[in-house]
């Protein structure tokens, strides 16, 4: 089967790869374009280790196929920190140990920023069914939802400020 | 991996040449089952062909007194509706019990009615609705209630070369309400072990006037229960008619044994979860009478 040409951008920069028309956008990420943040655990939906966002709404990047994200916007873990400052969700997981062996954190990452760019302010109960797509083998959730919220007071503190 | 191409038709008339021109094609909606079944071995198309490319095919619109809603829309997008949202909060919510928000994102009403799972959480709202859907293929177009497109795990009632256009919701009657409710042994990301849609109509009297009850994972398809809905017309949806329309829910059950639940048990909740459906959907015509 030939390969088809996709031009794509990712994490605001264009991007050109060559992939099977069946791969996945997981696949293309991590095989072909080497961005290899983005995690598989169950290539089937259910962990969400692959979330990434496709123009905006995050989705299990191993449920797309490669083809789909032509002249679109994906937005991956690896967009997440600027000019190498991490960001306040990516200090918060440190700070609150809200990862053992980080397998599940990029997913977890992608997820909670998306939530929190769309509500700045969400209840536990909000972060709980929202991250409901993410699975941790390792951590009991708890440190996951409680650096969630509190990258949120944070981002709220420094927009008061600014 | 398998050796399918991949399509992004821009209109209708060229997914249905699309479809025509390769056989053993499959409609890509939002692919989490479809994409799923691929990796698993379980199916095998030669070509995807994606309708979320189709202009027109991706939103809901007001049609006449209702609603259609496009094929290739999300059912988080659904949310975004006020107006859906106000006249059909059932058919709402059940879409979005679906997986998680990751999943809801991509996956249709159209792919979860298509799919034909006996468990799909958003067909028995959409029967207890009364919804149809728009249908196109060679021979044209038809529209044919969602009641009907179910035949059995896996099958639905599309000729070859046909795919769903759009779902289609009536107005919301004066004094309607509607609610989905599914049991599953986690509180999100499941399957339901037993899911009941109800859908009724109050009388500026008080008395039910029209109801429609339908159940999912409790036959081999979603089930409307005309002897259900029946129980609750021309009463005040009061205790024993409830009781009654309980009773008649669990009469039509066929359900399976599985690691979810046993038949005993499915057959037992399918009774009250139609109940509390009812109750739900009772206080929301209340609040439209
Ligand atoms: C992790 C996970 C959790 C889930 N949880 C639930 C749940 O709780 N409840 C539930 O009900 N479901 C659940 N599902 C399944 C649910 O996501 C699907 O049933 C979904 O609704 C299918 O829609 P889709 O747009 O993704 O369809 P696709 O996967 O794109 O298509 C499904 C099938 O329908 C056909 N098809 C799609 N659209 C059309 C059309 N317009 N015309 C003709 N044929 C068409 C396709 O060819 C294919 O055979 C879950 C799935 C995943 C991966
Ligand atoms: S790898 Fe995509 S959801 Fe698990
Ligand atoms: S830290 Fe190991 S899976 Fe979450």
């Amino acid at each position: 089967m030939s390969k088809v040409l996709i031009a794509t951008k990712i994490n605001g920069e264009a991007h050109e790869f060559a992939c099977e028309p069946s791969a996945s956008l997981l696949d293309a990420l991590r095989d072909d374009l080497r961005l290899t943040g983005t995690k598989e655990g169950c290539g089937s939906g259910d962990c969400g280790a692959c979330t990434v966002t496709l123009d905006g709404e995050m989705v299990c990047a191993c449920l797309v196929l490669a083809p789909e994200v032509a002249g679109r916007q994906v937005g991956t873990v690896e967009g997440i920190a600027e000019d190498g400052a991490l960001h306040p969700l990516q200090a918060k997981f440190l700070e609150h140990a809200a990862l053992q062996c980080g397998f599940c954190t990029p997913g977890f990452l992608v997820a909670a920023k998306n939530l929190l760019d769309r509500n700045p302010d969400p209840s536990e109960h909000e972060v709980r069914f929202w991250l409901a797509g993410n699975l941790c083998r390792c951590t009991g959730y708890d440190k996951i939802v409680r650096a969630v919220l509190d990258a949120a007071a944070e981002l709220r503190q420094e927009r008061a400020g600014a | 991996m398998t050796t399918a191409t991949y399509h992004a038709p821009a209109s209708l008339s060229e997914a249905l040449g699309l479809l025509a021109a390769h056989p053993g094609a499959q409609v890509l909606a939002g692919g989490t089952d479809l994409i799923v079944q691929v990796r698993a071995g379980r199916a095998a198309p030669s070509a995807f062909i994606d309708i979320k490319t189709i202009a027109g095919l991706t939103g809901v619109r007001r049609s006449g007194e209702g609603f259609a809603i496009g094929a290739a829309t999300p059912c988080t997008a659904l949310l975004k509706d006020a107006a859906l949202c106000a006249a059909w909060p059932g058919v709402v919510e059940a879409a979005n019990l679906i997986g998680s928000v990751q999943v809801r994102n991509r996956a249709t009403m159209g792919g979860n009615l298509c799919n034909a799972s006996p468990a799909a959480d958003s067909v028995p709202a959409l029967i207890a609705a009364g919804a149809t859907c728009l249908i196109a293929g060679p021979q044209g177009e038809r529209e044919v209630a969602v009641t009907d497109l179910p035949q059995g795990p896996g099958r639905v009632a599309l000729q070859p070369g046909e795919l769903i256009v759009e779902l289609r919701l009536p107005a919301r009657p004066m004094g309607g309400g509607d609610a989905y409710l599914r049991g599953i042994p986690r509180s999100e990301m499941d399957i339901a072990v037993a899911g009941a849609g109800v859908a009724l109509v109050l009388g500026a009297d008080g008395l039910c006037t029209a109801a429609r009850v339908a159940l999912g994972a409790v036959a081999p398809t979603a089930l409307l229960v005309p002897e259900a809905g029946a129980a609750l017309v021309g009463t005040r949806i009061d205790d024993a008619a409830l009781t009654r329309m309980a009773a008649a829910a669990q009469a039509a059950c066929k359900p399976i044994d599985d690691k979810r639940g046993t038949a005993v048990y499915r057959i037992h909740m399918a009774g009250v979860l139609a109940r509390r459906a009812a109750l739900i959907a009772r206080d929301r015509a209340e609040n439209n009478a």
